[in-house]
């Protein structure tokens, strides 16, 4: 019995190193097909459509409560220390350092990362990845590199949307609901925000919108067994994107503060 | 005849796990023949064409084309090899994400660097040749059918003007004229391009028709090699067993009575 147990552990703790090794190997190869001729222009174009306009409704939406729901909470607790004049200068850090990345990465990652394993998986199963071998094209710049340069370059650019729509949802039920003075409001918001807030909100993004398209790429690639091995990568790509997300959040975080 | 082979396979072996599929296969196909590859299911048929276009590196063995190991390239000779080939895939393998004339200029367009629009005139000429009329060149692969998805595959194979061609199972899923019209196109393949061809198939009728040469594959190894005249007098049961289609003999089909 203890044996079963520790061949277990064992057996685990084996899957977990090769799945590491097959992933490192994976985003090796990848970054350097990113950087190396030839390049897919058209591809790319598709994918940063598909990545930045269609995510738009989206992000919108999510930010604009997130600012909303934040100027709330803010007032609230902020109350119990007299506190509530803080409300406009939290809302924009809080948005443009954390929850704008992080909120809109993960909305992106539950649309985008899934959609690439799903695109990918079939063209893994059904041998349209040695078609393209044969035909002269790298699977690895056709399929894999587009997609990653899309979702680190597009995904700044949401969260700088997101940002805005975010602090005007705060600005909306602050002025509105809170009684906050409109001109005071904007200009606590203005007065506390340095560039590195921002700045350091679109690092971040960057590298999600990355770790976003390389989950949804590694799964689909590895994705085998028809169908079901398609239904099953594209929920491995979202739930490992998430996780990766928000652990990547805290280590770049603790990088930005060590500063 | 002889001189230097245009395909050449030397003692070549693949596993995958446990599973030994390809057992030391020994193989020549002289320049714009036409081999016939036959044998059963499973047997490592479509394993051995990947192995010589580079998707699958054997365990050991050198596969030799024009007289260079294939299978000791660098990325840059690999790709300048995998130019001169071209492949009719078992499933098709159409990219679902293109249209039916992008998929066919792809190797133009991406390959050869050719403009879209010249490569595009190729494609619809590459169609019709399989019976596909230029209409169907805006569908996209999910609206076909499976024969037509099949003369599409062809089609891409060929649009290249490749010096090598493999062609897996190219008549399955066809009906018989579609199909007798498939094996004229690669017989011209063979004639008109100068091409090498290896075709796999189940298909007797169109090996007679397309073989010079037919080759036997069984639990992993070439059990027979000829002319494709000498078929029906190889003296070799097993190819007897096979090209008649006969349940008893001595390949034994892994099914249980019921
Ligand atoms: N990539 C792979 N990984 C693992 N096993 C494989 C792989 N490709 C093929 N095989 C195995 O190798 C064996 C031979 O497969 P192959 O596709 O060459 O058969 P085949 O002769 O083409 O059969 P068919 O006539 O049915 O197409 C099969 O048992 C298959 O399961
Ligand atoms: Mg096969």
């Amino acid at each position: 019995m203890r044996f079963n147990v520790l061949a277990m552990i064992g057996s685990v703790i084996l899957q977990f190193l090769g799945a590491v090794g097959r992933l490192t190997l994976f985003t090796g190869q990848a970054l350097r097909h990113c950087v190396t001729p030839k390049f897919y222009f058209r591809i790319l174009g598709r994918q940063m459509l598909q990545i930045g306009y269609f995510s738009l409704p989206v992000i919108g939406l999510t930010a604009f409560f997130t600012g909303a729901v934040l100027a709330l909470q803010i007032y609230i607790g902020g109350a119990r220390f007299n506190a509530e004049s803080l409300v406009s200068s939290i809302v924009v850090l809080g948005i443009t350092r954390e929850l704008g990345p992080v909120i809109g990465g993960l909305m992106v990652a539950g649309r985008v990362s899934a959609a690439m394993a799903a695109e990918i998986g079939p063209v893994r199963v059904t041998e349209q990845i040695d078609a393209l071998t044969t035909l002269s094209t790298n699977p690895f710049k056709y399929l894999v590199a587009p997609r990653l340069i899309a979702g680190a370059t597009m995904l700044p650019l949401l969260v700088l949307v997101a940002d805005v729509i975010g602090v005007f949802g705060g600005f909306v039920v602050g002025t509105q609901k809170l009684g906050f003075n409109v001109g005071t409001y904007l200009q606590n918001t203005v007065d506390f925000l340095h560039a590195d807030d921002v700045v350091s909100g679109l690092v971040k993004a960057s590298i999600f919108g990355f770790l976003i398209s390389l989950m949804g790429c590694y799964h689909g690639f590895m994705s085998r067994g028809g169908a079901q091995g398609v239904g099953r990568a594209t929920t491995n790509a979202v739930v490992s994107a998430s996780i990766m997300i928000l652990c990547a959040n805290y280590v770049i975080t603790e990088l930005f503060f060590a500063q | 005849m002889t001189g230097q082979p245009k395909i050449s396979l030397r003692g070549v072996h693949k596993h995958f796990g446990p599973k030994h599929v390809l057992r030391g296969i020994d193989l020549d196909v002289q320049r714009g023949q036409s081999l016939v590859v036959i044998g059963g299911s499973g047997t490592g048929k479509s394993v051995m064409l990947k192995c010589i276009l580079g998707l699958i590196r054997p365990d050991t063995g050198e596969i030799l084309i024009d007289g260079q190991d294939v299978t000791r390239l660098n990325n840059r000779d690999r790709e300048a090899t995998m130019n001169r080939m071209g492949m009719l895939f078992q499933g098709g393998a159409l990219f679902d994400s293109l249209k039916v004339w992008e998929n066919v200029a792809f190797g133009l367009i991406q390959g050869k660097s050719m403009a879209r629009d010249k490569a595009r005139e190729i494609a619809i000429a590459k169609l019709s040749q399989v019976g596909l009329p230029a209409d169907v060149g805006e569908l996209s692969p999910a609206e076909l059918s499976g024969g037509m998805q099949k003369r599409v595959g062809l089609a891409r194979a060929i649009a290249t003007d490749p010096e090598i061609i493999f062609f897996d199972e190219p008549t399955t899923g066809l009906d018989p004229i579609m199909a007798d019209v498939i094996n004229d196109l690669i017989l011209k393949c063979v004639k008109e391009l100068g091409a090498t061809t290896i075709s796999i198939t189940h298909d007797m009728a169109s090996a007679r028709k397309i073989a010079d040469r037919v080759a036997m594959i069984h639990a992993g190894q070439i059990l027979w090699h000829g002319l494709a005249s000498d078929i029906d007098h190889s003296g070799n049961e097993y190819v007897d067993q096979f090209i008649n289609g006969r349940a008893e003999g001595p390949i034994q089909m892994q099914v249980r009575k019921l």
